[in-house]
């Protein structure tokens, strides 16, 4: 019998009924007196001044209540202190298509959206970047003064070991490039918010996002009101997977509206819309450079990465740092160089999507491992079991290893799928592969610098039992909620449906820096923990007297605390919870968690990449690819992944499951791409998601190594499956058919072209992807050339286009 | 912007509202009838969220306007369950964890149901190409097999 009661049970979620019902409130659902609706301009070009912005004939407008444009909020924001480059509408300059200018509040929709049009808004082009090559070479063009060297945005070189004795060392040497193409997160939810002031000074802001505690620090800054006097509630997020974890145009323009006219203001993108709010997934050219013995024990590696990070910051400081830090957490490496370049680019910008960073250099990393084992004639799956980073370690770079779970993962998979046996065995055409990866449970430091808890929860026990957990969690989909629902029950020994749980709302539950970096179940679960565990205490010791037996014989489990010696030893909880009351006075408790110190370096840098715990995984890829037509069938994802305790089950293969399909999207069908600036297909027509018809048959499998920091032993589910999925359908088409993909997605028109079947010249490769960097002889008027394409024709792709650019 | 009177069979009640003759059922149902339950995710017919029953029938309510469908009998999410009681489906999204952060759930519902109505043991690739219409970004369509195969047997 299990030693717990609710941990490790397929329940329901708490919060599963109201969606199920249609009862769930989420942004757009919310329905206000009075209300308002918003519609933003947004830019029509590139890279352009704004001469002048009128918005006299729309606010003369029938049914048009209130414009703001940026010089009403010139205030410079951003969800990183440190890299602040945004406003919430443009002032200025406009820096991408689709980027917001001016906000209209209306009495109904119709009225704000005719009234765009009646904006005037006068620009001047400038000239647009639209590559990482042409950002790091024009000096002449800036998108941001702030940028030293040509368009970069930031720039980090750190080294580790002894790079040149590991490279001396090794008996052979790997230097390839790769490509991974952007792509967005697509929840399907569009971004929401309504904001309502009232005449107590007071504003609510209820809104789709990640980060409520980020944002209301936010608003204070830009709306110039203090924060005392705003709420944040982080509405139901119909999904995000990073994609509302930034502060957004349309949340300060509903705030600014409704301070204006002292109406409720609500603003719901539609779907073209979020193409241009995007964060989303940045492209990242990479070279690695990795030297083994003749038994693949790794002896240095030197990462590069190049990332495109649209116009403006973002996480990017983050996500630059993340596409290095990693890499050394899953296998031994002695010596490591890490060297990092985000630029701008005239496209929207970029951001942290599932995997923020690690996605990228992983699927590089693990592409170029299957080379070595290739190379040196082992297996890929035992290969990667022998070189495995040990628990309880530091890795080269500092980082702390507890728990981990990795090869359990490879030993799982080789006896779910039959690797060994299959790899290199399969009739041509038919492949399959394998990849591993790791993933934060929540990053060691916080957004701002503070000595403060990362995660706060307060528990309440009613004189009926009840239990009401409060913690600034944003449920996103994940599970949060039954997290915070899991873990009280748990303690307390009551059941989940007695837990009500308030999460989000900045004014009633104390502070959790947000659901992003896979932080919720890590932080706030041992937050909750520490609140319930203090309320357990006072529940058990009111118990204790009146069973006449020791505090430390009862046990807390299905609303009884009882004798573990003599189960029929009990009083209810609610008795319980009375007796403790009467002594004790109202049951209320709080908890809060932050990481240890200690778990990274000290070095400039080393903020990005420890965390209190890493998740393992590893998936094996199982694929089809047809010689004639090109097209890639992916039959089966098997993942294993160390989540160090199954809190829920259901949840956790869930959130496997669902990020295999998210991976699988990403490497065969999804690409975030532009033609002259303008994004090429957004909508969801265009912009293919794979559908129940598309997606591959999916198997979790859920390895626990028990953590011993994690609450009850959890790490972070929710990031780390999407990256191992990515490289081992690359592995298994090399498997299938002989040919590297070093760039994604893999398209079937690629593979054509691989097997020389695109045209009639016949000519085949065994790798599609790039050979390096431009060679710094970007025609400087091409861009604004391309600016007035607009037929297909007259647009050459360049995903991975490392071959000079050619003329248009 | 005139409105004008419409009466539609919402859920097994008569409904009248006014409405602007352009406006959608997915507009009429969220925005006049309060029916919220009922999403949207595009407003183009590409994503599902929207769907409704018309007739039994799934249908994108944002590409219906409420003119089309006359006195047809039109079902929402919240019309699946009978008085307290919830559906099959419903339980059996809850207990698979089918339903992660929802938002599609309602459509996914809808058209589960209509499969269920005309076909009371679906294979998993009928019930594939039944929700094929409905994007689900969260979940890898497992769990919602799951839950299909699990309401099936209880319907």
């Amino acid at each position: 019998m299990s030693e717990f009661s609710v941990i490790g049970r397929r329940l329901p979620k708490v919060n599963a009924w109201a969606h199920l019902t249609g009862q769930a409130r989420y942004a757009d659902d919310l329905f206000l007196p009075r209300m308002l609706y918003g519609r933003l301009l947004r830019a029509t070009r590139p890279h352009a001044r704004i001469r002048r912005l009128d918005v006299t004939r729309a606010l003369a407008h029938p049914g048009v209540v209130a414009i703001v444009t940026g010089a009403d909020m010139p205030e410079k924001m951003g969800i990183m202190p440190s890299t602040q480059d945004e406003t919430a509408l443009a002032v200025d300059k406009v820096r991408y298509v689709g980027e917001p200018v001016a906000a209209i509040a209306a009495t109904d929709e119709d009225a704000a959206f005719d009234a765009l049009s009646l904006i005037d808004v006068d620009y001047e082009d400038l000239e647009p970047i639209f590559t990482i090559e042409e950002a790091l070479e024009r000096e002449d063009v800036k998108i941001h003064d702030t940028s030293k060297r040509a368009n970069v945005f930031k720039e980090v070189h750190l080294s580790f070991g002894d790079l040149e004795a590991g490279f001396a060392a090794a008996d052979h040497v790997r230097d390839d490039w790769f490509f991974f193409e952007g792509n967005t997160h697509a929840p399907i939810e569009t971004h929401s918010a309504v904001a309502s002031y009232g005449a107590d000074d007071k504003l609510t802001l209820w809104t789709a996002t990640q980060v409520p505690h980020y944002l209301h620090r936010e608003l204070e800054k830009v709306l110039g009101l203090p924060r005392s006097r705003i709420r944040v509630v982080a509405t139901p997020n119909g999904g995000a997977f990073g994609g509302k974890s930034d502060p957004f145009a349309h949340e300060f323009a509903a705030a600014l509206l409704s301070l204006r006219t002292g109406r409720p203001v609500k603003f719901t993108l539609d779907r073209e819309e979020v193409f241009y709010a995007h964060r989303g997934r940045h492209p990242v050219k990479m070279r690695i450079r990795t030297g083994v013995k003749k038994d693949g024990e790794i002896t240095a590696v030197h990462y590069q990465s190049f990332l495109d990070g649209g116009a403006y910051a973002s996480y990017g400081i983050a996500t630059t740092y993340y596409t290095g830090a990693l890499l050394t957490v899953t296998y031994r490496i002695p010596a490591y160089k890490f060297d990092g370049v985000r630029v701008y680019t005239n496209k929207p910008p970029c951001g942290p999507k599932r995997g923020h960073g690690t996605t990228q250099p992983r699927y590089g990393f693990e592409c170029q491992l299957d080379k070595i084992a290739v190379d040196l004639g082992l297996d890929p799956l035992e290969y990667r079991k022998r070189i495995l980073q040990p628990p309880n370690s530091r890795t080269v770079n500092e980082l702390r290893i507890t728990s981990m779970g990795l090869g359990e993962c490879l030993d799982a998979l080789q006896r779910a799928t039959k690797f060994s046996e299959k790899h290199g065995q399969l009739p041509r055409g038919k492949g399959i592969g394998i990849a591993g990866s790791a993933y934060i449970s929540g990053a060691g430091l916080p957004i701002y610098w503070n000595e403060m808890p990362h995660s706060g929860a307060e528990i309440r026990i009613d004189r009926g039992g009840g239990v009401t957990v409060m913690c600034g969690t944003s449920e996103i989909g994940q599970g949060s909620d039954m997290v915070l629902a899991s873990v009280t029950a748990e303690a307390l020994g009551v059941l989940p449906e007695d837990v009500h749980v308030v999460s989000g709302d900045t004014s009633l539950a104390p502070v959790d820096l947000g659901s992003y970096s896979s932080r919720v179940t890590f932080m706030a679960g041992n937050a909750t923990k520490d609140a319930a565990m203090k309320l357990r205490a006072l529940v058990v010791e009111a118990a204790a007297e009146k069973l006449g037996v020791p505090a430390e014989r009862l046990l807390t489990a299905y609303r009884r605390v009882y004798d573990h010696d003599d189960p029929s030893k009990f009083v209810t909880f609610t008795d319980a919870a009375v007796l403790a009351e009467s002594r004790h006075g109202t049951l209320v408790a709080a908890g809060s968690y932050k990481p240890p110190k200690g778990i990274g370096g000290t070095f400039k840098g080393a903020g990005v990449g420890p965390s209190p715990a890493y998740s393992y995984q590893a998936t094996v890829a199982e694929v089809s690819v047809d010689v004639e037509t090109g097209t890639l069938t992916v039959d089966k994802l098997t993942t294993a992944h160390d989540c160090g305790r199954a809190l829920n089950p259901a949840n956790v293969e869930g959130q496997v499951e669902g990020s295999a399909y998210m991976g699988y999207g990403e490497i065969v069908v999804e690409e975030q791409v532009f033609r002259g600036g303008l994004h090429k297909k957004p909508s969801l027509l265009d912009y293919k998601l794979p559908t129940s018809l598309d997606t591959p048959a999916l198997e979790a499998i859920v390895v626990e190594s028990v953590d011993a920091e994690g609450p009850f032993g959890a790490k972070e589910a929710g990031e780390g499956p999407l990256n191992p999925v990515i490289p081992a359908i690359a592995n298994a088409v090399y498997d299938a058919i002989g040919v590297r993909f070093d760039e994604t997605p893999i398209t079937a028109e690629k593979i054509l072209d691989a097997l020389g079947l695109r045209d009639n010249r016949r000519v085949t490769k065994d790798r599609i992807g790039p050979d390096g960097l431009g060679d710094g002889k970007a025609d400087p008027k091409r861009a604004l050339r391309r600016l007035g394409a607009t037929t297909d024709a007259r647009e050459r792709k360049t995903v991975g286009g490392l071959r000079p650019p050619a003329p248009d | 912007m005139t409105k004008e009177l419409l009466t539609l069979r919402v859920n097994g009640e008569a409904r009248t509202v006014a409405a602007e003759p352009h406006h959608t059922l997915l507009e009429v149902l969220r925005e006049e009838l309060g029916l919220t339950g009922t999403k949207h995710g595009c407003e183009l017919g590409e994503c599902g969220a929207c769907t409704v029953l018309v007739d039994g029938a799934p249908v994108l309510s944002c590409l219906t306007l409420p003119v089309a469908i006359g006195d047809a009998d039109v079902t929402t999410v919240e019309g699946l369950a009978r008085g307290a009681e919830l559906h099959p489906l419903q339980t059996a999204f809850a207990e698979e964890g089918a339903a992660q952060c929802g938002y599609c759930t309602p459509g996914m519902l809808m058209a589960a149901k209509a499969l269920l109505d005309e076909n009371g043991h679906p294979t998993r690739a009928e019930i594939a190409q039944a929700i094929s219409g409905n994007l689900c970004r969260c979940t890898g369509y497992t769990a919602i097999y799951e839950a299909v195969e699990k309401a099936a047997k209880s319907v």
